[in-house]
């Protein structure tokens, strides 16, 4: 009798629900998860029919303005928000703001050098210098190092980057920063950074086909763009100084290999974290959650999505090909979730 | 009359409200720069340094390389269209053409990536043998440069200045035509010296309306032109516009100093048009009265 109506109570529930109210909820932010959220958004509305998740793709800048300005309830960013972004928010909210990882994405290099089939490996010195514009040939003694029997030409390197203001450009430039100290202090970290050299091609498609078009370039693109496209891309050397292939697996081993130093607020970069398995260049995708929320049942929705995301929905990331979080990340933030007031 | 006074004034009225929020909008990086912001040439987002000069720069380069190609073009196929052509082709023609004038601008670009850039791979040796020796020309070939935006530039804004310019044509009164064909000139002489003449004003407001599209486009350009904001002599080289820049920056520009650097950008545009417009108004009317 007890189990019939435990069956029957959410029955009841969802019930009551449909006569009530539709809660819609708005986000908006990153663009390069928006496939994976309007996936995980459309289930959930699918379990929750009185729910409907609005999530408007228009970038890491444009989601954490908005979030802060609070004209939507919820952000996404691919990168974390500044401690400058974070004192604005506590000014305009008179409360926090929440960092919850969702998925893991990565970036790798493309190339297209006439004559060279083989899978290039590249260090990080070797693609701080090329990006800097200080190794200028593909015979260059640092990238020759890392490719022994690969015949590598004289020619003059090209270098190709996003023009736009890009997460995918931050999370490259926040590796060269990591592995190069003349990058950091010349360049640094950035949406969008003051290129040394380089053509600039608008979103990875743009870097794609201006690589493809012009012999002998170099550029960096989404490893999910890559793989959708079959594109071949280079080997990077990690940390631990093993030449790792970008795949999911080697994504959420890197997050792991950072595990022990994601602090309690999430605001962490990944790149270039220890662990022999891991590729250097990934990184998180947040949700920018307020750590106040007036509304109860907007705030019950959102706390229960992020449940089911880092559970349920962890598991619909690789059909997508999202790199999932490792476990430990995900038991961290389901404990985090309660801080969501 | 009170309604189409109303209309006209409201067109001034958003324009005057357009350059009031750009204004006000733009208050941190006209105190904390004042001019330099004309006169650098570093664009740092992640130091805070914004300076505009290469995107001005590349604006007005690519805008110049697209009239050079187009006016010849335009101005030559309006008068064979209005002139010379059998009716039914002329019609025929200026059907595409409007057509052509109908096209997104982001089907220019990709034209442009496609097979303008891949066709200028094939004749940058030949230009480059011919007019290499000017630094307008030196330099290596990625493609993607400030004349490749010039080009698609130039494809894209013909048609206005021919349909315009072809309508104009044809409204120049007979008279005059019959006239000089009486005074013994030949079609050619007709048409330049007593139809164009008096055809000037409008072929030269098709010019200005090309002009002002070609200052504004930003997909198509922001395609081909490489995005790198360096001002180089070449036109080979990759180049920026104030449009593209725009355009590719704003929805991930984080801080106050860059997106207000943005819209002061397009301030700047918005001058740069007033006064490339003005200055060719004032040309006209003095070549007018000069005439007289």
């Amino acid at each position: 009798m007890t189990r019939k109506l435990a069956l029957l109570l959410p029955l009841a529930m969802m019930a009551s629900g449909a006569f009530a109210q539709n809660v819609l909820i708005n986000g908006a932010g990153a663009t390069f998860p928006y496939p994976m959220y309007s996936k995980w958004f459309d289930e959930y509305h699918k379990k929750f029919p009185t729910l409907q998740f609005n999530y408007q793709s228009i970038g890491s800048g444009g989601g954490i303005q908005q979030v802060t300005q609070g004209t939507v309830d919820f952000g996404a960013t691919d990168g974390p928000m500044n401690d400058k972004q974070l004192m604005d928010f506590q000014e305009k909210r008179g409360n926090g703001v929440l960092h919850f990882p969702t998925v893991m994405g990565a970036v790798v290099p493309v190339y297209n050098i006439a004559g060279v089939t083989a899978q290039l490996n590249f260090t990080g010195e070797a693609l701080a210098g090329i990006f800097l514009g200080t190794i200028t040939k593909w015979n260059d003694p640092m990238i020759a190092k890392a490719n022994p029997g690969v015949n590598l030409p004289g020619n003059d390197i090209v270098v190709v980057h996003r023009s736009d203001g890009s997460g995918t450009s931050y999370i490259w430039v926040d590796y060269l920063s990591k592995v190069s100290k003349d990058w950091e202090t010349k360049v640094g970290r950035g949406t969008s950074v003051n290129w040394p050299v380089g053509l600039g091609g608008k979103g990875n498609e743009g870097v794609s086909g201006q690589v493809k078009q012009t012999p002998n370039s170099i550029g960096y693109v989404e490893l999910i763009f890559a793989r959708q496209n079959k594109m071949p891309f280079g080997k990077v050397k990690n940390a631990a100084g093993v030449f790792v292939e970008a795949s999911l697996a080697s994504v959420t081993a890197d997050a792991a290999g950072a595990v022990k130093e994601i602090p309690d607020d999430f605001r962490v970069s990944i790149t270039n974290s220890p662990g022999k398995e891991s590729y250097p260049i990934s990184s998180f995708t947040w949700l920018l959650v307020p750590s106040k929320i007036q509304d109860a049942t907007k705030k019950k929705a959102i706390a229960d999505f992020v449940k089911w995301m880092l559970t349920d929905g962890q598991a619909m990331a690789t059909a997508l090909d999202y790199a999932p979080l490792p476990k430990p990340v995900v038991a961290k933030e389901l404990k985090a979730i309660a801080k969501i007031q | 009359m009170g309604i189409t006074f109303l209309c006209a004034f409201s067109i001034l009225a958003i324009t005057a409200y357009l350059v009031w929020e750009l204004w006000i909008n733009s208050v941190l990086p006209r105190h904390q720069f004042g001019f330099n912001f004309l006169r650098t040439q570093t664009w740092d987002p992640v130091a805070g340094q914004f300076g505009a000069l290469p995107f001005i720069y590349g604006t007005l380069v690519t805008s110049a390389v697209a009239l050079v190609i187009a006016v010849p073009l335009g101005v030559g196929s309006a008068v064979f269209l209005a002139e010379l052509a059998p009716p039914a082709l002329s019609d025929a023609l200026a059907f595409l053409i409007e057509l052509l004038a109908a096209v997104p601008s982001v089907i220019y670009g990709l034209l442009g990536i496609f097979i303008l850039v891949p066709g200028l791979r094939i004749i940058e040796p030949y230009l480059k043998a011919v007019l290499g020796w000017t630094p307008l020309f030196s330099g290596p070939f990625y493609g993607v440069s400030l004349f490749s935006a010039g080009v698609v530039l130039s494809v894209m804004i013909v048609p206005f200045i021919i349909s315009i310019s072809r309508e104009v044509i044809r409204a120049v009164p007979n008279d005059q035509r019959e006239a000089a064909l009486a005074l013994g000139a030949t079609r050619w002489e007709t048409v330049w010296d007593a139809v164009l003449p008096f055809a000037s004003r409008g072929i030269a407001g098709s010019i200005f309306l090309a002009l002002a599209r070609s200052l504004g486009e930003t997909m198509a350009v922001t395609m081909v032109v490489g995005n790198d904001p360096k001002i180089k002599a070449s036109l080979l080289a990759p180049g920026y516009s104030i449009a593209a820049v725009i355009a590719n920056e704003f929805t991930e520009a984080t801080g106050e100093l860059y997106t207000q650097s943005l819209i002061e950008l397009g301030l700047v545009l918005f001058a740069l048009t007033v006064i490339i417009n003005g200055a060719a108004r004032l040309m006209m009317a003095a070549s007018e009265r000069g005439k007289v």
